[in-house]
């Protein structure tokens, strides 16, 4: 693997909106560095969701669909079935995927479409002001949990890479975290074992990256970083969940 | 050539026909044999048919297709098509052509199976969020449901737009001798420079729906604003039948025209001066057909598989200047010819003022 320094050109000059300690700009260059190993910038389609990084499509230099709230995998769907010999990437947020979107990423998984999803886990709803996603923590403070997620009321956070991989069409399932620069050197390799399988017509490939919000968290950055490692991988494993056996990854 | 063809079956191979090579849809009664048509028929051309695990995903895959330039359709009837209104609002935002037949069953809820037009307001209002519309075709015969559909597609594309083709369970079941006129496709429509095909030798393109700058938001809704204003000027159609002279005319659309042409030829019979305006397009609606024949008409009779909707627009053409009656069967029962000519007696024939019975 490369070391990329400087700008990777799958990335345009805007200056990113989010938040100072927010993960999202680091994840999109990770993403933007492996387009750009692979060669691939002008024969992807990126598709952004809906969530902190709808805009998304400001920040990727290349062709962009943004798709409504969850819808992005089906939206994906129709793009790579007309165009198979292109490359099709999903970046969604946890309630994105998760929540409305959840028939939509279990039967694209399920259909093993020949997409690369990359799935943010930041445990909440970032956009809206924090309220309380799929993955939220047992005890997590969201806004719309004030006392904290009460597991007898709300239930259990979703483990969606877990469920993915059981799934028979499924290539590539990682999750990985960015809370410090070795994981965030994983998540590449994770994001590019994953467009690898697409580029090998394995099938269905998703990273899913923990992330931080302070903003919602209430947290410094710093402190935001050390929350996911003490708290959200304890619930969401690191691991490589599922990797089909074939081609040079 | 003719051949003799379903109604549901005919809207597939006309979209074949008209170069749509991708269906994305999830089976529902009356409509089903389009899809099981397709799901045939795509694979031999070369195309993509895909049953989609619910119709909110089959019009988010009509999206992501449309975005690509595609050519590509998807149906349903009613109860599904309230699921993708989601996504109508969305390829309206983003301009995206594709083609959405409704083959209308009864309603509300679950309803039922049998014919109705009570999606009239749902299509014809833009039936998602947001100020837009959709341009809504309205076959009455197999014929035009291939000659519509073909259509359909080059509307799309023209304006880059979402265009539904509204039929009902009777016509999507009926079997006619049908003829497929490549010849009638427009071949002169503008490159789709703005698909998302990855960016190889050109600038990005990108397809959004997100505006959070007012201002920006506004532009866009009046540029949306002038091409509906265009499509007025331009598209509405209507097929008048026996106006010339006629007291009394009947509006009516789809199926439940072709049964009131039979009761105005039966009210002729018994010398009652009867006509009908038939809209071919609901939105835009062609108003001036209408408003055309109130020089001799003397009322309006508007006869719908609902309890009245597209009277709201005939009220709107009318301005008042003649009374407009309504008779309707909702449920999916389909109005008979004898009842409608024993309405337009009431309002016109025998006992003419005696009857009058206000909408
Ligand atoms: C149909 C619909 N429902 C609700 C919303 C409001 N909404 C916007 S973003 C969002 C949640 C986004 O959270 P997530 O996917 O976790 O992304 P993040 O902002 O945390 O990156 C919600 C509920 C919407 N835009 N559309
Ligand atoms: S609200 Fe949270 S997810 Fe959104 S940009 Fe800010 S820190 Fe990132």
């Amino acid at each position: 693997m490369k070391v990329i320094s400087g700008k990777p050109e799958s990335l345009t000059d805007k200056k990113y909106h989010y938040c100072p300690g927010c993960m999202h700009g680091v994840i999109h260059r990770l993403v933007a560095e492996v387009i750009d190993e692979l060669g691939l910038r002008e024969e992807t389609v990126g598709v952004a969701s809906v969530g902190c990084s709808v805009l998304s499509h400001n920040y990727f230099n290349l062709d962009m669909q943004e798709a409504a709230h969850g819808r992005a995998p089906a939206v994906a769907t129709g793009i790579k079935r007309v165009l198979p010999d292109r490359t099709v990437f999903t970046y969604q947020g946890d309630g994105d995927l998760a929540s409305i979107g959840s028939a939509e990423i279990l039967h694209a998984a399920a259909r093993g479409e020949n997409i690369t999803v990359i799935f943010v886990n930041n445990s909440c709803y970032g956009m809206t002001g924090g309220q309380m996603a799929p993955t939220t923590l047992p005890g997590q403070l969201t806004s719309t949990t004030p006392l904290g997620r009460d597991v007898k009321k709300e239930g259990y956070p979703l483990r969606m890479s877990e469920v993915l991989a059981t799934m028979d069409a499924t290539a590539y399932i990682a999750r990985t975290s960015t809370h410090n620069a070795k994981h965030v050197m994983k998540t590449k390799k994770a994001i590019l074992n994953a467009f690898k399988a697409q580029q090998q017509g394995q099938g269905f490939s998703m990273v899913e990256v923990l992330s931080t919000c302070p903003t919602n968290w209430k947290m410094k950055p710093v402190e935001a970083l050390q929350w996911v490692e003490n708290n959200m991988m304890k619930y969401f494993p690191l691991q490589e969940f599922k990797k089909v056996s074939g081609g040079d990854q | 050539m003719k051949v003799l063809m379903k109604g549901n079956e005919v809207i597939g191979e006309a979209a074949i026909k008209a170069g749509c090579r991708y269906f994305f849809g999830y089976p529902i009664t009356p409509q089903s044999e389009l899809p099981e048509f397709l799901a045939k028929k795509m694979p031999e051309v070369g195309g993509v048919f895909l049953q989609a695990e619910s119709e909110v995903a089959a019009i988010n895959m009509v999206y992501g297709a449309a975005g690509t330039g595609a050519r590509v359709m998807t149906s349903s009837s009613s109860p599904g098509i309230s699921l993708k209104q989601e996504g109508i609002s969305y390829l309206t935002a983003a301009e995206l052509p594709c083609v959405i037949v409704n083959v209308m069953r009864g309603g509300p809820g679950l309803g039922g199976i049998q014919p109705s037009q009570s999606d009239y307001f749902q299509a014809t209002r833009g039936g998602g969020h947001g100020d837009y519309q959709n341009i809504v075709l309205a076959p009455s015969s197999v014929q035009e449901l291939a000659d519509f559909t073909m259509k359909a597609f080059d509307l799309a594309d023209y304006y880059h737009m979402p265009v539904m083709v509204l039929g009902d369970g009777a016509m999507g079941q009926m079997m006619e001798a049908v003829e497929f006129k490549e010849e009638n496709l427009c071949s002169s429509l503008p490159e789709k420079t703005w698909a998302t095909t990855g960016c190889s030798g050109r600038e990005r393109n990108i397809i959004n729906t997100l505006y959070l700058n007012p201002d920006l938001l506004e532009e866009h809704n009046k540029h949306l604003q002038q091409k509906y204003e265009q499509i007025k000027n331009n598209e509405s159609r209507a097929e008048t039948y026996l106006t010339q002279d006629a007291e009394i005319i009947i509006t009516a659309f789809g199926t439940t025209a072709r049964i009131a042409s039979s009761a105005v030829d039966s009210a002729r019979a018994m010398g009652i001066k009867a006509g009908m305006v038939r809209p071919m397009t609901l939105w835009p609606f062609p108003s001036s057909a209408i408003r055309e024949t109130l020089t001799h008409c003397r009322s309006i009779l508007d006869v719908e598989m609902n309890a009245g909707q597209m009277l709201d627009d005939v009220r709107l053409a009318v301005e008042g200047k003649a009374p407009v009656y309504f008779y309707g069967r909702t449920g999916g029962i389909v109005p008979k010819a004898s009842e409608i000519l024993e309405e337009i007696k009431k309002i016109g024939g025998i006992s003419y003022e005696s009857h009058l019975r206000q909408a």
